[in-house]
């Protein structure tokens, strides 16, 4: 069994094989979709990824945002802070006390149609019930003259460990084949 | 529950070679994950990706960079026949660029393919960068090419290619 690369281990603790496991996957079908929800999310791993390919129905634009409620939660409770390159100009942007956190922006019904965005979201210490929970996020889409690279932290000011994770957008919804994976992390 | 993270497949270079290939990849994972740490034969370099042998201009990116001294800037390629991926320091530091490629749904046949990666150098021309890349096609990814602008692959670079794969 492989170990997991960019691990630092400790001569003294055995490490733990098979820690990078899948939970669940959704792909969404021809319909699309309002939102996507992880829910009885077990609390046997450490950290949580979620891997995603997505794009968005909104007909209207090349893009649109995706955001993340925990436990159902809508409360104020919720900040980021996010670096973003277009291609042209980098900027910053950040947000407190709001009622979600942000992960990335996707492409919408304005790109071309097999052009999806990506992410991969790492939620950190879900189940600790001693501290927030803070996610790190990388994704983007590039269409070809146009795109968006961003990293992002986010917060939700909550001890509580998490065991639901809602996905949603700014505007509209998920597109057909838009995919998102749930994976938990061991430590030893 | 069965293993997700697979090592796939890894090369240590025992000498200076202008490129690294990955050849006949499994369909069976998710996604890809490279991960390289990677030194020039010379001057310090880019280096780039290409899928399948296509050498056509079917890729773009969309990438940030920061020097730590202040120049932040971001800009992207179109139309363009690579994907730069990382960067190697020079051949006259002990440093070893790590750079860390996801390439996503790479064997889906209903979307493009595309990648984030992310590296940072410290030696002369140091700096991070994070992209987006995008191949314009809905093939699987079968080969994976990498290769530099200039100059070789230094020997003791390692590149080491492994699959996720989703429930």
């Amino acid at each position: 069994m492989p170990l997991p690369p960019l691990g630092i281990f400790d001569k003294a603790v055995a490490a733990a094989t098979n820690s990078y496991q899948s939970i669940a996957t959704v792909t969404v079908g021809s319909g699309g979709a309002t939102d996507i929800t992880f829910s009885s999310i077990p609390s046997t791993y450490t950290h949580l990824q979620l891997r995603i390919t997505a794009r968005t129905t909104i007909a209207g634009s090349a893009t649109d945002g995706i955001y993340v409620q925990f436990n159902g939660s809508t409360s104020s409770v919720y900040a980021f802070h996010r670096m973003v390159g277009n291609g042209a100009t980098p900027s910053v942007g950040q947000g407190t006390s709001l009622t979600e956190t942000y992960i990335d922006r996707i492409t919408g019904g304005l790109s071309p149609s097999n052009n999806f965005g990506v992410a991969i979201t790492d939620i950190l210490d879900y189940t600790n019930t001693n501290k927030f929970k803070t996610i790190k996020s990388f994704g983007g889409f590039d269409s070809n003259g146009s795109g968006n690279v961003t990293m992002s932290s986010g917060l939700w000011q909550s001890t509580n460990a998490i065991t639901s994770i809602k996905l949603f957008l700014f505007s509209n919804g998920f597109a057909q084949y838009s995919s998102i994976a749930l994976y938990g992390i061991k430590s030893a | 529950m069965p293993a997700t993270y697979d090592s796939l497949a890894t090369t240590t270079l025992s000498s200076n070679q202008a490129s690294v290939t990955f050849s006949s990849i499994s369909s069976n994972y998710t996604d890809l994950v490279l991960i390289m740490s990677v030194k020039s034969s010379n001057a310090v370099r880019g280096y780039n990706i290409q899928y399948n042998g296509d050498t056509a201009g079917n890729y773009s990116e969309t990438q940030v960079y920061a020097d730590g001294i202040g120049t932040t800037y971001s800009f992207r390629t179109s139309n363009d026949t690579k994907i730069n991926v990382s960067q190697m320091a020079a051949s006259s530091t002990n440093e070893y660029v790590i750079g860390v490629v996801n390439i996503m749904n790479y064997s889906n046949t209903t979307t493009n393919k595309t990648l984030l990666t992310r590296w940072g150098q410290t030696s002369t021309d140091g700096g991070i960068v994070f992209k987006v890349g995008n191949w314009r096609s809905n093939n699987a990814i079968t080969s994976i090419y990498l290769y530099p602008n200039g100059d070789n692959f230094a020997s003791g670079s390692t590149f080491s290619l492994y699959g996720i794969k989703a429930a």
